[in-house]
């Protein structure tokens, strides 16, 4: 596997950060703390134990919604990248539900499911599944017509050609859609906690949005993205680890 | 051209033991008729060529053979055997070699064997054994992509010769390989053909190519398609590979295709 070399990761921390240090400096807006700030209160919430809490709360949602969309948008995907009349059936719903403006939906799913787990977890699901769904069907699609005739050729059955040849073959593009699906998930998981009832790291911004302690917020923030960057770098790993010859040489990090 | 005229004498008695029998088969996609009561003996242990301008229906038959297309009417037998689907008496090369860029040279050559259960260690063997023949030894754990077309196409011949079939169907094989790698493929088919004992059926649209390696040459032409001729060489097979592009009988032949050919190409 490929492996940025450390200069080019630490020149482009020491440029984003220094951007952000900067742009906190100036100021550019009274609401935007330094980078310094911000870092200095993340280890404050960190050390106090609140981070953790926070956590402990907004990952459930967030766990559950990713779960289930990637196993179950899977299995659709492959379903509806299968057979023609499964996609007639069900791909509009996906293309609708990806292209809903979901933070309008919200008070629907309130009055439907109230303000606890359910709804935040149909949330993440909204905003993690199709996209997953429409990669899988669209990779299973477009298997290249030949290596399923050499499988054949060979006396694959059907759930050889489906298994050994079709999954296999569409990974590269599945795995895109997962990436692309866990990372909407985790601004579902957030967009949960700010619009339904405010808990966990969503509680972190609010409250202290609400209070001016702005490095506190962006802490919050930043402590997200790092988790999703970690998450999506453990997708990738696995992707390569389970389909080694796929790998291009594209750089994982 | 006596030489041609001989070889064509020669090709009307067909008492020959055949491995593959095409009798009377017509392929219909729709309205369009791609082959119309074709039939074709193919001599066993002996390498065939279809040959024709593209859009014949070569390919079609090809794999009307292989089990992979259904006929519409007519029927092919294998050692008398009625073709109904994929069979484990047949292998196949694909022109686009058809190989799993997941997986590494190893297990393409395996993947046969594997669809078929044969264990690992023993079809790991087994592909050790044919990588080694067409001389990828070394790389092994090299995937697809690494390798160059040539080498790729090495590949899924090795692939095909591990299930041991009687009969191998080879679409095009050589023509998305460079011109040089070609002619080593042809002279290694030669030379396949004499020690393996299977019978080769090789579609190609170059007629320098089939008659350079074929024992008996199919000319099909289009619309619908057709065998028009059967040409058996005669006089240069049993040379060796590199006198064979100056026996006059091979210039005669290739010639008296081309004549043939020509009002077909558009």
């Amino acid at each position: 596997m490929n492996q940025r070399s450390l200069f080019l990761k630490l020149l482009s921390a020491v440029i984003v950060f220094g951007a952000w240090q900067i742009a906190g400096l100036i100021p550019v807006s009274y609401a935007f703390p330094t980078f310094t700030e911000s870092m200095h209160a993340l280890y404050t919430i960190t050390m106090d134990g609140r981070l953790f809490t926070a956590y402990a709360e907004t990952l459930r949602p967030l766990v559950l919604g990713v779960a289930i969309s990637a196993v179950s948008g899977i299995g659709l995907g492959l379903w509806i990248g299968l057979s023609s009349r499964f996609d007639w059936l069900f791909s509009p719903i996906f293309i609708v539900m990806q292209a809903a403006p979901l933070a309008a939906l919200i008070p629907i799913l309130v009055m439907a499911y109230g303000i606890g787990l359910t709804s935040k977890v149909f949330v993440v699901c909204i905003m993690a599944m199709p996209v997953i769904v429409l990669n899988t069907s669209t990779a299973v699609r477009n298997t290249p017509a030949s290596i399923k005739e050499m499988g054949r050729s060979f006396l694959a059955s059907d759930r050889d050609i489906i298994l050994k040849i079709i999954i296999p073959a569409a990974s590269p593009v599945i795995f895109s859609g997962l990436r692309l699906g866990v990372s909407a998930g985790f601004i579902g998981a957030i967009l949960a906690e700010l619009k339904i009832t405010p808990t966990g790291v969503g509680d972190i911004i609010t409250y202290s949005r609400s209070i001016a302690d702005y490095p506190t917020m962006y802490a919050a923030i930043f402590s997200i993205i790092v988790l999703a960057v970690l998450f999506l770098n453990g997708l990738e790993r696995l992707e390569n680890t389970l389909f080694e010859g796929n790998n291009r040489g594209y750089v994982s990090d | 051209m006596s030489q041609t005229s001989d070889a064509f004498g020669k090709a009307d008695p067909i008492d020959i033991d055949s491995a593959v029998s095409v009798r009377g088969v017509s392929k219909n996609y729709g309205e369009v008729e791609a082959l119309r009561d074709l039939s074709l003996e193919f001599p066993r242990g002996q390498l065939t060529s279809l040959l024709g301008p593209s859009g014949c229906g070569k390919t079609t038959l090809l794999k009307i053979i292989a089990g992979l297309i259904p006929a519409t009417a007519g029927e092919i037998e294998i050692d008398g055997r009625k073709v109904t689907g994929p069979g484990p008496d047949r292998a196949f090369v694909f022109q686009d070699f058809a190989l799993l860029p997941w997986a590494n040279v190893l297990r393409n050559v395996s993947f046969g064997l594997e669809l078929r259960g044969v264990g690992k260690s023993e079809r790991e063997a087994v592909a050790e054994k044919y990588i080694g023949n067409v001389g990828l030894s070394g790389f092994e754990k090299a995937y697809p992509h690494e390798l160059s077309g040539g080498m790729r196409q090495r590949v899924g011949l090795a692939r095909a010769l591990s299930v041991d079939a009687q009969v191998l169907l080879l679409d095009e094989p050589f023509s998305a390989v460079d011109e040089q790698n070609r002619r080593k493929f042809q002279e290694d088919l030669l030379a396949l053909v004499r020690n393996e004992n299977k019978t080769f059926i090789f579609v190609t649209h170059s007629i320098e190519e089939a008659v350079y390696i074929s024992d008996q040459i199919a000319i099909l032409l289009p619309r619908p398609s057709r065998v028009s001729e059967i040409i058996r060489p005669t006089s240069f097979r049993g040379t060796k590979a590199d006198n064979i592009r100056r026996s006059p009988e091979y210039l005669d032949i290739v010639d008296q295709i081309w004549a043939s050919l020509r009002n077909y190409v558009e």
